[in-house]
């Protein structure tokens, strides 16, 4: 078995996320190549083969590109596994490439299990087994799932290949910052997150004010935002903020793997919630079970007392 | 114009799941079903396209499953769709993603679709391949994890989402398979006035086209995570939550 892990360049730089690839490899067992889609000066600093394709004529973001790179890579390599994190970018190039290979492809992958990977499904509150039952197979690893060993390894012996490419209809045409935010929530020692459990955007307030009496920040799951009830400045989460404050209070939040990737560096969870097994759970530090729009004011009165 | 939305029907997630008999998939028994959130946002995007073009793009939902995904079929036609396409498949909860999209690849085929709209990912399933593989099945070009969109000149201007909230930007030619992401738009409640409507609107049961394409891959087991042991858990009577949960913010609060 031979897997291939195909790396992330975004806005001119190596995603860290390497790492993370080849410590899934690790975990699988059997060889590894790496694949760089970009300049050759971004290689990673690990033994072994690394297959470089240069960047795409037309931009760094060029699905039928990078498609044709990794079939080319794949091909030479003669790799059965092909390995990316699932990222927006991961997510986007993967399928193209099963589809270019007719290779099952599996999705944020958490594990490495008997005959096949563990997956999450149901919103992360279930998981499943899925076994591939073609020779090549694509995975996509979720984030954070396969922690990188960390420490530079040595120095890649570079093959580079041209990839064989016919442009599609997709042209990029730039990046687009995040719209700048309100407020620094990253550096908030007290985070109060409202979730969609709050119901209604006038519920917002009730949160608003117990983040006031902890002396806190306001914060906000994505449904939230999404309805427009609260800032995206106020967003936790992957396509949010990445916080670290010692207390985070999540109000009505289920817990879904890219809410928990923006608050799991939290000191102290405190979890409020009408479900006694939503995932929130795993991470809490406390769990109240019960429902918000009670509980809320009646804590608030309490800490003004 | 014509306009493909691929509507899935899940479970409402806040409910208990368990394991069917085989222990491959989720029972059914107890759940609520509803329209996978992300479709909702395609199917508000392709309404809003047949709103700015006067009423011109024909938009067509499609789902593949029981008998009762065509309730999410009704909500698509309350919401706007001018007909509805039911694939009539009992097997479809455990066909993986390549079978689901040799599916509506199928159909789609021959109908002249200018442009195809899809969740970027079921929120039972989340593979986040269906819509890619469609693009790939039909020879269509493809965007993913859309969060804005504009149709003009044979083309879409779209925004894919990034980590941290960062966007890029592509002109994507038509025609073209786009997967949406929450945030896109606020999918509209269907009124009264078009519920009553789209009873109306025909919803046609159509032939898969043949038979399904091989499965790539296939759930081996389906099960419940055994959870980390959480911390504390306070239960019970709301005089009695409120207190204890309020000497715990207030100490953690101020050590803060
Ligand atoms: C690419 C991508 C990026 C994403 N980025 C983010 C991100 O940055 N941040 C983010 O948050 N999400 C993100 N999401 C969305 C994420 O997958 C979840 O959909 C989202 O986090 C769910 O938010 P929630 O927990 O508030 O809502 P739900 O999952 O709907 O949970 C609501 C919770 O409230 C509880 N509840 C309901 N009523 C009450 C009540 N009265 N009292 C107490 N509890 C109650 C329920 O039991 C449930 O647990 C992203 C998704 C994708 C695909
Ligand atoms: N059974 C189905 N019927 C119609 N569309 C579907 C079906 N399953 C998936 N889709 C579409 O494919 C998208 C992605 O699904 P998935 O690849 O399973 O995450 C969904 O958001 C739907 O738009």
């Amino acid at each position: 078995m031979k897997t291939l892990l195909v790396c992330e360049v975004r806005e001119g730089k190596l995603r860290e996320s390497w790492g993370e690839l080849l410590a899934f490899a690790g975990a699988l067992g059997g060889e590894r190549e790496l694949l760089l889609i970009g300049d050759e000066g971004l290689a990673p600093a690990v033994t072994g083969r690394l297959w470089v394709a240069p960047p795409s004529p037309r931009g760094e973001f060029d699905p039928a590109w990078h498609q044709a790179a990794v079939l080319e890579a794949a091909r030479r390599a003669e790799a059965d596994r092909i390995a990316f994190v699932h990222s927006s970018w991961g997510w986007d190039v993967a399928p193209r490439v099963a589809a270019g290979l007719g290779a099952a492809q599996v999705s944020d992958v958490v594990a490495i299990a008997e005959g096949g990977f563990e997956t999450g499904c149901c919103n992360g509150k279930m998981r499943r087994i899925v076994a591939p039952r073609t020779e090549r197979v694509v995975v996509t690893i979720q984030p954070g799932a396969f922690p990188a060993r960390g420490g530079a390894e040595g120095t890649p012996a570079i093959e580079r290949i041209a990839p064989a490419y016919r442009p599609d209809g997709v042209t990029f045409t730039g990046y687009e910052a995040a719209a700048p935010r309100g407020v620094d929530l990253a550096r908030a020692p007290v985070i109060v997150s409202a979730g969609r459990g709050v119901g209604k955007k006038e519920n917002v307030e009730i949160v608003a004010a117990l983040a006031k009496a902890l002396g806190g920040e306001l914060g906000a799951s994505r449904p939230v935002v999404d309805a427009g009830w609260v800032d995206h400045g106020r967003q936790v989460g992957t396509t949010g903020q990445t916080v670290a404050p010692k207390l985070y209070v999540a109000c009505g939040i289920s817990g879904a793997i890219q809410h928990l990737a923006g608050m799991k560096r939290a000191e102290f969870v405190v979890a409020i919630n009408k479900d006694k097994d939503a995932p929130i759970g795993e991470v809490a530090n406390v769990l109240a079970v019960g429902d918000l729009v009670q509980l809320l004011p009646a804590i608030t009165a309490r800490l003004r007392r | 114009m014509r306009i493909l939305v691929c509507v899935k029907q899940v479970p409402d997630m806040a409910a208990r799941f368990r394991p069917n008999g085989a222990g491959t998939w989720y029972g059914e028994e107890d759940l609520v079903f509803r329209m996978n959130e992300y479709d909702e946002n395609a199917v508000e995007q392709a309404i809003q396209v047949k709103e700015r073009l006067g009423g011109a793009p024909e938009v067509t939902a499609l789902s593949i499953g029981p008998a009762r995904v065509t309730e999410a079929l009704r909500k698509a036609l309350a919401m706007g769709c001018d007909r509805a396409l039911h694939v009539p498949d009992d097997a479809a909860a455990e066909r993986d993603p390549w079978q689901i999209a040799s599916i509506i690849a199928r159909v789609a085929q021959d109908r002249g679709f200018d442009l195809v709209l899809t969740g970027m990912q079921s929120q039972d399933r989340g593979s986040a391949q269906v819509g890619p593989f469609v693009a790939a099945l039909l020879g269509f070009s493809c965007a993913t994890t859309v969060v804005a969109f504009e149709l003009g000149d044979g083309r879409v201007r779209v925004k894919r989402e990034l980590e941290g909230g960062a966007r890029s930007a592509l002109e994507v030619a038509l025609p073209a398979v786009v997967t949406c992401q929450l945030g896109l738009n606020v999918p509209r409640y269907p009124t009264l006035p078009n519920i009553m409507k789209a009873k109306k609107k025909p919803l046609d049961a159509v032939a898969p086209g043949g038979e399904p394409a091989d499965a790539r891959a296939a759930t081996a087991r389906f099960f419940e995570p055994r959870r980390r042991a959480a911390g504390q858990v306070i239960e019970g009577a709301l005089d009695d939550v409120a207190a204890r949960l309020a000497t715990i913010l207030k100490e953690r609060a101020s050590v803060a």
